[in-house]
């Protein structure tokens, strides 16, 4: 009896209901109701939810202005997704508004917590209104509450697969532009590693500097980690091994840019450094490597 | 697998064709070590591009043969560790320590010379 799409088979109930009491209405009726009551007091509800979303301090990131618009999107499509029974439309905007606001920081709480307050909202409103009739009151809600629930749910389960398209789209961006490796001068590469290091990265990275190194015949590698903000015992152990395998293919690793907290890190943890070459700057690190090479810069001097 | 013995000049180069048996391993340890003092061989490369898997025994024997070429009187470079092979030696803790490496034959004899002009 909750059917709420006009399908072949909730007409025929509802030809089958026609001549009975104000009671067993079917519930298309009593929705068709329901949503005229919503359109009715479209302001007063509105604002009504507005004014319970600033007071529940959800949406912190947005203004009042602009809450007080999206809730107004937001509650047509709930009244559209009410009446029609169809919940594409109101997907699509849920995607949207997820798209538009996940970048500014909302949570996922957040919207759940904002369509929960409105589905509260209207609750109280047909309480207020059918409070006299309690048997109307809960067929009404029998028609309600089936169908705000499954808004409830579509609205989530849109921002929650949003956010997971935005990370796995992030997480690809990652990957791609996070290991370069360039050749500065013949037979010297650098390595600039900017960002968190998981180990995941760390296996990658050393593929790709092992792949280099053999590639551009390389003799001595800067890896550079002034980017790099935090390192613990794994990734410093990583780094250990990647230079240790560079030698095995006969280049010699700087590494230079270690910051003091880093620095800190792997005093405390231990792991042996001795035999790493480590160069304050990035600078030093190629003129050292230069110096490796056996190449000499000799600043050119213009002859007047 | 005999393992192929060249005399290049001043130096002894071995060149691993396919993976070899603990036994070849020996062999070949007994025989570079032998041939060093023979060919009154300044350097000994031993070229390991073709092998796909470094083992423990294996990584350990060619450290044996640089430590003892080194008490010969000559110096051992192992060439051609594969990028592969050299991230699951270090991950397996062989690191091949105190012995030189190079990137391919070529680097190693370029290493050897540089060594031995500088020597002279």
């Amino acid at each position: 009896m909750t059917r709420i799409d006009g399908g072949p088979e909730s007409t025929q109930v509802q030809d089958q209901y026609i001549e009975t009491t104000e009671n067993s209405r079917p519930v298309s009726v009593l929705l068709r109701e329901l949503v005229a009551h919503l359109r009715d007091n479209r302001t007063q509800l509105r604002e009504e939810w507005a004014r319970r979303i600033t007071e529940a301090k959800l949406l912190t990131a947005m203004t009042k202005d602009e809450i007080f618009a999206e809730a107004t999107s937001v509650y047509d499509n709930y009244v559209e997704a009410l009446e029609t029974g169809t919940f594409e439309a109101l997907q699509a905007y849920a995607r949207n508004l997820s798209e538009r606001i996940i970048p500014r920081g909302v949570e996922t709480d957040e919207v759940v917590g904002i369509v929960l307050l409105l589905r509260d909202v209207l609750a109280r409103s047909l309480f207020a209104k059918y409070q006299t009739d309690f048997t109307k009151l809960n067929r009404i809600l029998d028609a309600y509450e089936p169908a705000a629930n499954r808004i409830a749910n579509t609205v989530a389960v849109g921002f929650v697969q949003e956010r997971e398209r935005i990370i796995r789209e992030q997480q690809e961006a990652i990957r791609e532009l996070s290991t370069p490796v360039l050749q500065v001068r013949e037979r010297l590469l650098i390595l600039p590693i900017i960002g968190v290091i998981d180990s995941q990265r760390a296996r990658q990275l050393t593929e790709q500097l092992l792949r280099g190194i053999r590639t551009n015949r390389a003799k001595v590698v800067v890896i550079d980690i002034t980017g790099v903000a935090a390192m613990d015992a794994t990734v410093a152990n990583h780094l250990v091994q990647t230079v240790e395998a560079s030698r095995l293919l006969g280049a010699t690793v700087i590494v230079t840019g270690l910051s003091p907290e880093i620095a800190q890190t792997i005093v405390n943890i231990g792991v042996d450094l001795g035999k790493m070459n480590t160069v304050g700057d990035l600078q030093g690190g190629i003129e050292q490597a230069e110096r490796l090479l056996g190449y000499k810069v000799v600043p050119f001097v213009e002859t007047p | 697998m005999e393992v192929p013995l060249l005399k290049q000049g001043d130096f002894l180069i071995a060149t691993i064709q396919a993976a070899l048996t603990d036994a070849d391993l020996l062999h070949l340890r007994k025989a570079l070590v032998q041939q060093v003092v023979r060919f009154r061989s300044r350097g000994v490369i031993v070229d390991v591009t073709s092998l796909d898997v470094m083992d423990s025994f294996a990584s350990r024997t060619l450290r044996e043969v640089a430590q003892m070429i080194r008490l010969r009187g000559a110096e051992t470079v192992i060439v051609g560790i594969q990028p592969d092979v050299a991230f699951a030696m270090v991950q397996l803790g062989l690191k091949l320590e105190d012995v030189t490496t190079a990137l391919d034959l070529e680097e190693g004899l370029a290493h050897l010379s540089r060594k031995s002009t500088n020597g002279a």
